[in-house]
């Protein structure tokens, strides 16, 4: 249409929910999705409780458990008496409120940004919050989704909106192909080892480009979900035939005419051409080798060819004086190879890696080998459906003859809030989203890699290029 | 919330980039169901050794910045996790001010949420405040938020940018779900419009 501005997907979104704009700029930004979880939800709840307040719109909010949960036999209840109390007073809070969830021994149950799209009930073009800042995850249907605080819980659940400005644009461009070996997780490391962890800081970032097109479902939400690394709230991929099957049939999912309907609408999301972008990189996937990281901020990555830089070649001393902090921090030296490093912990799950195609490439590489002597391989299923289906396709007698150990669905050992967590010292080939020091447990040390290379890991018992394997 | 007009306090200077979440309080102290108490966990792993005794080495451990109010800090700070656990920790050890190069975006909006107020200004000017901090008990900084100005030591003044709704809500100690609440008709129409256009957005039942 003349005369109208070319918009991206992100201001396409935006605009379709803006209830209010405020003289300073400041929306009133509508929410259709509200993901919510025992962690950051009990102050937003007892919140509303004091004021007097209901949830608005109980319909589009669902809660699950997923933080504190225990990957071994949870038939037995939650031990640890502060994660039980916690997840109890989730039970509770729905249960007053009227909001639907979860229970913890449902199949369906599993860490949030992973049953969001899989039931259906993240979908293109709406907006959709929960207090985890992962939540950018959901962007891969082509939906803005973000993180937020506890104080947000309770205002979304009280209002179904947020007070927000609209974030700028910033498009990451992927050309070509990803080569033999190199995944979804390989391209979103080495985007954030390009623009660093503050480089999306103020933006949503969108991806495009041959190299995104070409990515499944699960490898567009692995991108999305660490978004947040870079510092951005929000991935967005823009929603194409790839997203419309992988919709269709799923338990909320529009159905039949409906669908259509939806499907029609979807199709006029895509940014127009033309559309301002704040700020664009681009990225050749060619030239993109297997990733892994050897510091405790996920841009301090290195292909697995490379070698741990060197603090005395950086100019700045608060930045030379951090990464000898991180070398200190994860007990390695300037110039030494990451290849052969020695792990102590296979980790493999998570929003980042939890989904059914992330274990089939970890089965991929597990199958006829055996987990090294004294390292010990976790394989975490993302929800309870991913596990049925991965048991239904036997993936998990591959594993377990292989020696690894074969969990229930949750975070694990993403962020050391359950039982599985590392010991200080340990070394663990992770599939995780953040290498923070402490994060898997205090003391603990994480390379983050994806779900191939941390299987190849497991077999070797070091850090190892994937590609020499298969 | 508690309003915050102006603020003379000890800076504490901590000259680290990326200070994550993860940095202001760990995981495992998030299994609280109040907001209150995260205070003894600030910093956990900066501040206390293993067996729980405090770090002589850490600034927070040392005699006037136990009462600091103000943390100054480089790049990034807040970067990592959602958690709102973050500004409460600091909130509750006393901090009210946090003044770096730039914040991660979910950080900045939880603590403008908890009457923190965060203060960008650039690495330079902030390198200079945390000369300042180091001078301890001697050397207060005065954050004016009416003005919008930071007042060193030796009386020169720092002017800072803060969004006019946040000042506002932070001068008044005013929480957003009131004021929201009292837009609620537009909330209602904007509801009933997306209902209309887009019926196939489903609603979550039966689980």
């Amino acid at each position: 249409m003349s005369g109208t501005k070319p918009r991206t997907l992100f201001d396409k979104i935006w605009d379709s929910h803006v209830v209010e704009t405020m003289p300073d700029g400041t929306c009133i930004l509508y929410i259709d999705r509200h993901l919510v979880h025992e962690v950051t939800s009990p102050q937003a709840f007892e919140g509303l409780r004091l004021a007097g307040r209901k949830v608005r719109r109980p319909d589009a909010t669902i809660a699950v458990a997923d933080h504190n949960i225990p990957t071994t036999d949870r038939r037995a209840g939650i031990k640890e008496d502060e994660s039980r109390i916690q997840v109890e007073t989730l039970e509770r809070n729905v249960a007053e409120f009227g909001v639907p969830y979860i229970p913890i021994l449902d199949e369906r149950q599993g860490i949030v940004h992973i049953i969001g799209p899989e039931l259906g009930a993240s979908l293109p073009g709406m907006t959709i919050v929960c207090g985890d800042s992962h939540t950018s995850t959901h962007g891969a249907m082509g939906a803005l989704a973000f993180g937020i605080g506890t104080s947000e819980v309770e205002h979304v659940l009280a209002t179904q909106s947020l007070l927000q400005k609209p974030a700028k644009n910033m498009l990451v461009q992927v050309d070509g192909k990803l080569g033999f070996g190199v995944t979804a997780k390989d391209l979103v490391l080495a985007i954030i080892g390009q623009i660093g962890t503050a480089g999306g800081n103020g933006h949503v970032i969108e991806y495009a480009g041959e190299a995104v097109r070409a990515l499944d479902m699960a490898g567009r939400m692995t991108v999305c979900n660490m978004s947040i690394e870079a510092g951005a709230r929000a991935g967005l991929v823009a929603p194409d035939e790839t997203t419309f099957e992988y919709i269709k049939g799923r338990l909320y999912a529009p159905k039949g005419g409906a669908f259509e309907q939806a499907a029609a609408y979807w199709r006029t999301m895509p940014t127009d051409p033309g559309a301002f972008y704040d700020k664009v990189v681009t990225l050749n996937a060619a030239g993109i080798a297997p990733m892994v990281t050897w510091g405790t901020t996920p841009e301090a990555v290195v292909p697995i060819t490379g070698v741990v830089p060197d603090p005395a070649a950086v100019e700045d001393e608060g930045r030379r004086s951090q990464m000898q902090r991180m070398l200190d921090y994860m007990a390695l030296k300037a110039g030494q190879r990451l290849q052969d490093l020695p792990i102590d912990v296979v980790f493999i799950g998570s929003c980042t890696n939890g989904r059914i195609e992330d274990i089939r490439a970890a089965a991929a590489v597990a199958r006829g080998r055996k987990v090294a002597d004294g390292v010990q391989a976790l394989v975490v299923p993302g929800s309870g459906l991913v596990k049925l289906q991965a048991e239904e396709e036997g993936l998990d007698q591959i594993l377990l003859e292989a020696g690894f150990e074969w969990r229930e669905a949750g975070c694990s050992m993403c962020l050391g809030m359950n039982p599985d967590k590392l010991t200080a010292g340990q070394r663990c080939a992770s599939t995780s989203n953040r290498n923070f020091e402490g994060r898997q447990g205090p003391g603990g040390r994480t390379h983050l890699l994806s779900p191939a290379m941390a299987a190849a890991a497991a077999v070797t018992g070091r850090l190892t290029d994937v590609r020499e394997l298969v | 919330m508690e309003k915050f007009i102006t603020l003379t306090a000890i800076a504490a200077p901590l000259p680290l980039a990326n200070v994550d979440t993860d940095k202001i309080i760990p995981a495992r102290f998030l299994k609280t169901i109040k907001r209150s108490g995260l205070g003894v966990h600030l910093f956990d792993a900066m501040r206390y050794d293993g067996d729980g005794s405090e770090r002589a080495d850490f600034v927070l451990n040392r005699a006037p910045y136990r009462n600091a109010q103000i943390l100054i800090a480089h790049e990034n700070f807040g970067c990592g996790s959602s958690r709102e656990h973050a500004p409460w920790a600091l909130l509750d050890f006393g901090i009210r001010c946090i003044i770096a190069p730039d914040f991660a975006d979910i950080f900045h909006n939880n603590a403008l949420k908890n009457g923190i107020l965060p203060i960008r200004l650039p690495r330079a000017v902030c390198d200079a405040l945390i000369e300042d901090a180091k001078l301890g008990g001697n050397a207060r900084l005065t954050v004016d938020l009416a003005r919008q100005v930071v007042v060193r030591p030796n009386g020169e003044e720092i002017g800072f940018d803060i969004d006019p709704f946040r000042k506002h809500c932070l001068l008044n100690g005013l929480d957003d779900i009131g004021q929201t609440l009292q837009r609620e008709s537009a909330i209602d129409a904007h509801e009933a419009g997306r209902r209309m256009a887009q019926p196939w957005l489903p609603a979550i039942t039966g689980v």
